[in-house]
């Protein structure tokens, strides 16, 4: 499959999609979106992009193993459930911070937030797994 | 005593390291923990003496009510001393026994591991936690059997040991859950004090029967007992530690701190009374056909166990003062002549037959008057403990004369094999061809402590049985008893009775020969008895299994599809119609010309799907489909489910076709009939799907639990978009397993994947 119009067009959706599949995890808490489906559209970002050039190149560009990625992505989401129990709560609550960047701005970050990040790994790490080693030249 | 136990198991899981760092030294420094167990425990003998009760408890499981809870008091104490004490002298002598072996600090490993959890059962005071000791020492009871795990012969051992014992454990399990519940309480201590509530109760029975198979498959009682012989197969150490003196009185001590509990009526005294005096007949007769030392040895302690049970089961005063003073001189007998057994087959490379032993006396001297000391005790002679013991026990049985029928029988066959473990070795002519030499230090020192001991202990019955019996037997008995051992008791019938047991057991040794005959005739018996029976269950079980996964697990994706989609159809429909069947839909919403149209299109498309003859329209049509469950999704409301619903189909539509990539041009192979099957399945499938979906809308819940999530996500959450809270935030439990199954799916079909056979290389 070495068509130049598909080649060109993932070269430049690329970027965007896995702008947007971080935006889609990130707005999750409030909006439509989230972790899952982050992952999938980041994950499919990366389809693309073996299908348009090959799974090799794909490879490269995400720099790690899916087989790592999803390892990570578990155990940030087990991690973000551990952080609770030191608080005396138990495993999995959520527990909120503000941090303060500056003197109005604050962050409003919670474990649920990084249990979310965890999912989007994991299912990116999974879904490129399966991807690359179906799609892999023999 | 929780801290000294802990020390214990700590000491167990460093055994291998501490071997490896100092390999000399590693069973020295070992031992110091039980050591530390066992002069603590002597320091709180006076307490005892007094009726005092040890208490500790350490909250652990809060919620289940769980405590790490433990008590001493004269029973926990007698079996806690003989634990830590043999428990010392063994790690001693494995240091000789494995000098060299490159596994040793595996099995130092097991057997303190198993020391701690034995510790465990009798101090533990929490029903639950003396269930989770007595598995573990099931566990590392079967480590130890099988540690030559080469021979096939220590692993089968090993396996029956604990299936056997494993399966009493359930009926433990099952009968300490009852108890618990008939009584109130899940403390021991609390519960020997509520005896007449339990033996009311209308569970009474079914407690007894569970707790006393549970505790007669782990003390080897008829018709369990076979596991014991067989288990022989361990090193020396492990059965001279395990299967002689402590793991095996496991079962003899349950029943014994539950005596006060279920104890005292006619079906205890039946129960325990007829199996104990079999196990005592058939392990005593069975020992006579035996050569092998250890297993001579096991069959006797397979009827010593049976003679505490029978004592037990007897329930008065004297039988379990009896009781007490037996299991004390048996522990200190039978270790003995089980480590110098071992001692015999290390010293004269492996010989474990009696027959084949002899005139070991010049090369051997320590060990033969250890073993002539133990052997006496055995046989029951003065001035050894097992006389005392035995003056006792026939005391005891004076109204039962059945019972001491059965003593002198039994008593005959102890003589007999004293003789034949304890003198018979070492006397005579060295057979030709038969070297050995001296056990070296460290294997000699347990033989003579306890060897020793069965002497010196004798003599100083009097404050040994105030200072260690007395208190074990007023906590069997549960009221106040005085114990008065005695040396010389005064000539009376008992000691007639006694006499002539030793005279008939030592006539019995002169004709060892004949005797020898008689009992390999009985092991014909064998072929009919519990063990073959066993070994009868478990084939059968493994051919049924084999035979049901030849069935089920044909290797055929069709097949598995099949059973998963049948019996997925099948459950749902009859949990359905139990429920009440299908109540009907009046609450349904009215189409809409777009929602028609959209409906129209995904029939047509699954039609399209099923129809097509190429696999790349197929997946495609079923790419309409889902996108079409999208649009749906978007009309009634549901953005993150349209959303997501979208990319797995573009995702699926992807993979798929990749996959068919690799497969080989699209033919039909199947049959009609196959087929016919296949769409009845399929449309049984969504038939099914159907009606639940429509019956979902009919169930209406007091307060939509949609209600409780609306209301706390922004409050308790932090978070507006209610789908993802619930995801990762109120479910979060149920989304980690999801992605933990994802994880472990991904890994399944990556290496499925990974099967595919390298073309490119091979050719190259």
């Amino acid at each position: 499959m070495t068509s130049i119009i598909l080649r060109t067009a993932t070269r430049y959706m690329f970027p965007p999609l896995l702008v947007f599949s971080v935006y889609l995890l990130l707005r999750g808490h409030h909006y439509p979106g989230g972790g899952f489906v982050g992952g999938l559209m980041a994950g499919s970002a990366f389809a693309l992009y073996s299908l348009a050039f090959d799974v090799a190149s794909a490879r490269k560009l995400l720099r790690a193993d899916p087989g790592d990625v999803t390892a990570i992505g578990l155990a940030i989401a087990l991690f973000s459930g551990v952080v609770a129990l030191f608080s005396g709560n138990t495993f999995l609550t959520g527990i909120w911070w503000d941090i303060h960047i500056g003197p109005a701005i604050a962050i409003h970050l919670g474990t649920p937030v990084i249990f979310d990040v965890g999912v989007y790994l994991v299912v990116l790490g999974v879904l490129l797994t399966l991807v690359f080693s179906l799609g892999e030249e023999e | 005593m929780t801290l000294l136990l802990s020390i214990c198991f700590i000491a167990a899981l460093l055994a291998p390291w501490i071997h490896r760092a100092c390999n000399r030294y590693a069973g020295a420094l070992l031992l110091s923990a039980p050591l530390a167990m066992f002069v603590w425990l002597l320091k709180q003998l006076p307490e005892l003496m007094h009726g005092g009760v040890i208490l500790q408890s350490t909250p652990w499981v809060e919620k289940l009510g769980l405590e790490l809870a433990f008590h001493l008091d004269g029973l926990s104490a007698l079996f806690a001393l003989l634990i830590s004490g043999i428990g010392v002298l063994i790690l001693l002598y494995t240091q000789g026994y494995f000098k060299g072996h490159p596994q040793q600090g595996r099995f130092l490993m097991y057997i303190t591991a198993f020391m701690a959890s034995m510790l465990g059962v009798v101090l533990a005071d929490h029903l639950l936690l003396v269930f989770i000791f007595w598995e573990l020492t099931s566990f590392t009871s079967y480590l130890l059997i099988g540690f030559n795990h080469e021979s096939e012969a220590a692993r089968k051992a090993a396996l029956q040991a604990m299936l056997v014992t494993v399966l009493g454990g359930l009926f433990l399990l099952a009968g300490i859950i009852l108890m618990a519940d008939a009584a109130g309480t899940w403390r021991l201590s609390e519960l020997v004090q509520r005896g007449d509530l339990l033996t009311a109760h209308k569970h009474y029975l079914p407690i007894l029967v569970l707790v006393c198979v549970g505790a007669f498959t782990k003390s080897a009682q008829f018709p369990f007992h076979f596991w014991l012989p067989n288990a022989m197969q361990a090193p020396t150490p492990a059965s001279a530690y395990l299967h002689s003196s402590t793991m095996v009185k496991a079962g003899v001590y349950l029943l014994a701190r539950l005596h006060p509990a279920l104890g005292h009526t006619e079906e205890w005294t039946l129960l325990l009374t007829t199996i104990g005096t079999i196990t005592f007949l058939l392990g005593a007769i069975m020992a006579l056909g035996q050569h092998v030392l250890k297993r001579l040895l096991a069959y006797t302690t397979v009827s010593a166990l049976g003679a505490m049970v029978m004592l037990l089961g007897v329930g008065t005063k004297y039988t379990i003062k009896a009781m007490a003073a037996f299991v004390l001189a048996h522990a200190l007998y039978k270790a003995t002549l089980f480590m110098i057994a071992g001692g015999i087959t290390h010293e004269t490379d492996g010989e474990t037959s009696v027959d084949k032993l002899g005139g070991l006396r010049k090369a051997m001297p320590v060990s033969f008057f250890c073993a002539v000391l133990a052997g006496l005790s055995m046989g029951g002679f003065p001035p050894f403990l097992g006389f005392v013991a035995k003056e006792t026990w026939l005391h005891s049985l004076g109204d039962y004369p059945l019972l001491i029928a059965a003593t002198v029988i039994g008593g005959a066959a102890y003589v007999l094999v004293g003789f034949s473990t304890g003198v018979k070795p070492f006397v005579g002519k060295i057979p030709e061809g038969l070297h050995a030499h001296e056990v070296p230090f460290s294997m000699r020192v347990g033989p003579v402590v306890l060897g020793l001991g069965c002497l010196a202990l004798a003599i100083a019955c009097g404050p040994v049985g105030h200072a260690i019996v007395q208190p074990a037997a007023t906590a069997i008995y549960a009221k106040e008893l005085e114990v008065h051992l005695h040396l010389w008791a005064g000539f009376n019938k008992y000691l007639v009775i006694s006499l002539a047991t030793l005279a008939i057991g030592t006539i019995a040794f002169l004709m060892r020969p004949f005797i020898l005959r008689i009992g390999k005739r009985l092991a014909v018996l064998g072929r009919v008895g519990p063990d073959a029976m066993y070994q009868m269950l478990l084939d059968t079980v493994l051919k049924f299994a084999a035979w049901q996964t030849r069935k089920l697990q044909t290797g055929i994706l069709r097949d598995y599809i099949r059973i998963t989609v049948v019996s997925t159809v099948v459950l749902v429909i009859t949990a359905f119609l139990r429920a009440g069947g299908f109540e009907g839909w009046d609450n349904l919403s009215p189409l809409s010309l777009r929602i028609d149209l959209v409906g129209v299109l995904m029939v047509l498309a699954a039609i399209a799907t099923v129809w097509s003859k190429s696999r790349l329209r197929s997946i495609l049509c079923l790419g309409v489909v889902g996108y079409s469950m999208a649009m749906l999704f978007s009309f009634f409301g549901a953005p993150d489910l349209a959303m997501t619903q979208l990319v797995i189909e573009t995702l699926t539509v992807i993979l798929m076709a990749l996959a068919f990539y690799h497969l080989p041009s699209f033919s039909h192979f199947s049959s009609r009939g196959t087929r016919a099957i296949d769409i009845t399945i399929s449309i049984g499938f969504g038939l099914m799907i159907t009606v639940l979906v429509l019956a979902a809308l009919a169930v209406q819940t007091p307060t939509p639990v949609s209600d409780f999530y609306l209301e706390h996500s922004y409050k308790e959450a932090h978070g507006r978009n209610v789908v993802n809270v619930i995801l990762v935030d109120f479910r979060a439990l149920d989304t980690l397993g999801e992605i933990t199954v994802l994880t472990i799916a991904a890994l399944g079909g990556a290496a499925l994947l990974n099967l595919r056979p390298k073309k490119k290389e091979d050719a190259a």
